[in-house]
């Protein structure tokens, strides 16, 4: 006679398997490797700098990686004034990171133009891009950042990643297991 | 030699060139006459010795004409002396002739004159705007551009907005009270 038992359970790997959603997985491993896109436009990214360095140490929440390269970035931190002169530059780095991408709007002058109420200065990023979290402060200081970032990871833990980037797909798994 | 020297002997190396000087502080100034602005400036070069230009800078006298004004501030590395020229330009002049070649690095400042002003420079090398984009339509700071900005489009390139200058936070409010009344820090946020 043939042993049954739940396809789900062995007792060789218990305590060794999680069960969760898939989504929840998925969030979890990207909320804690974020890496930076540093766009550092003026003082804000001497904080910047700050938070990542020994004192504050943006490794503790998985962000350290500064890439240079937009294409090996998740989340974009605009750090500070944004002339119109340069907001196509940052516009085209942004389009070049690869999705999921996120952005944070760092200080005064990347959420609002700040004291800038100039003709040469962009009244906040948010005008050409899609920003996920503002930072205030002129400029924030590195803590600030820091929680800017927490704020970020706790939005992308309830991100339903799979539906938004596989559209297709989850529309097939539902249909099939209607 | 010190400063008033140096505008005497200007003014008999030139002497219907320089129209009137004025003394400050010790410092002296001159202002000339537009035709022969590298004439005198040679001159203050090879014979006066001001071999260097600290800066060129212009003004939008709006209203008055003739309408702007550019200023050479020169220094004398070996008499330790400062002079200043002076220069009426009306709006209709085509261009001002160049300065580059007497002191090379009147060559951004004059591209930025012609950027923020819009006054062209004769037998300039690379009148390029400096600090706006190429095709930016404007000379923003023309005393008739106002603060806000004006609308413009350069597609993939660049475009500009009209700034918001009321309300909103960092706005100080134009009013007679004390500076605690009318900054940003001391109202209630809008709602």
């Amino acid at each position: 006679m043939p042993e049954t038992r739940a396809t789900a359970y062995d007792s060789k790997i218990e305590g060794n398997v999680i069960f969760t959603r898939f989504d929840a997985a998925l969030n979890w491993v990207r909320k804690n490797s974020l890496w930076p896109m540093p766009m550092g436009l003026a003082c804000c990214a001497i904080e910047l700098m700050a938070a990542a360095a020994s004192r504050f140490d943006i490794a503790r929440f998985g962000a350290e990686v500064m890439r240079f390269s937009p294409r090996q970035c998740d989340v974009m931190i605009v750090a500070g004034t944004v002339t119109y002169k340069m907001a196509l530059a940052v516009k085209r780095i942004y389009e070049q990171m690869p999705e999921p991408k996120w952005v944070i709007a760092m200080g005064a002058c990347a959420s609002t133009g700040g004291m800038y109420r100039s003709y040469a200065v962009l009244q906040g990023i948010d005008q050409l891009l899609p920003v996920d979290v503002y930072v205030s402060g002129c400029p924030p200081r590195p803590e600030a950042l820091l929680a800017g970032l927490m704020k970020l990871q706790e939005k992308i833990s309830r991100e339903r990643s799979f539906r938004n980037q596989k559209p297709e797909l989850a529309e097939k798994l539902e249909e099939s297991f209607a | 030699m010190t400063s008033q020297e140096s505008i005497e002997s200007l003014s008999r190396s030139f002497p219907d060139k320089i129209q009137h000087t004025t003394e400050f502080r010790g410092e002296m100034s001159c202002t000339i006459v537009a035709n022969d602005l590298r004439g005198v400036a040679k001159f203050c070069r090879d014979e006066l010795l001001f071999d260097y230009l600290i800066d060129i800078t212009s003004i939008d006298n709006f209203g008055e004409d003739p309408r702007f004004e550019i200023l050479y501030h020169l220094y004398s590395m070996p008499h330790a002396v400062h002079l200043r020229l002076k220069l009426k330009v009306p709006e209709e002049t085509e261009a001002v002739d160049t300065v580059f070649d007497i002191w090379p690095t009147a060559n951004w400042h004059e591209r930025e004159i012609y950027d923020m002003m819009g006054i062209k420079f004769n037998g300039h090398p690379d009148l390029r705007r400096i600090l706006m984009w190429d095709g930016y339509p404007f000379f923003p700071l023309r005393k008739d551009f106002p603060l806000e900005g004006l609308p413009s489009e350069m597609p993939d390139v660049a475009f500009t907005k009209v700034t918001p200058l009321e309300g909103g936070p960092f706005v100080t409010l134009p009013s007679t009270a004390t500076s605690k009344d009318r900054e940003p820090r001391a109202r209630p946020p809008e709602l």
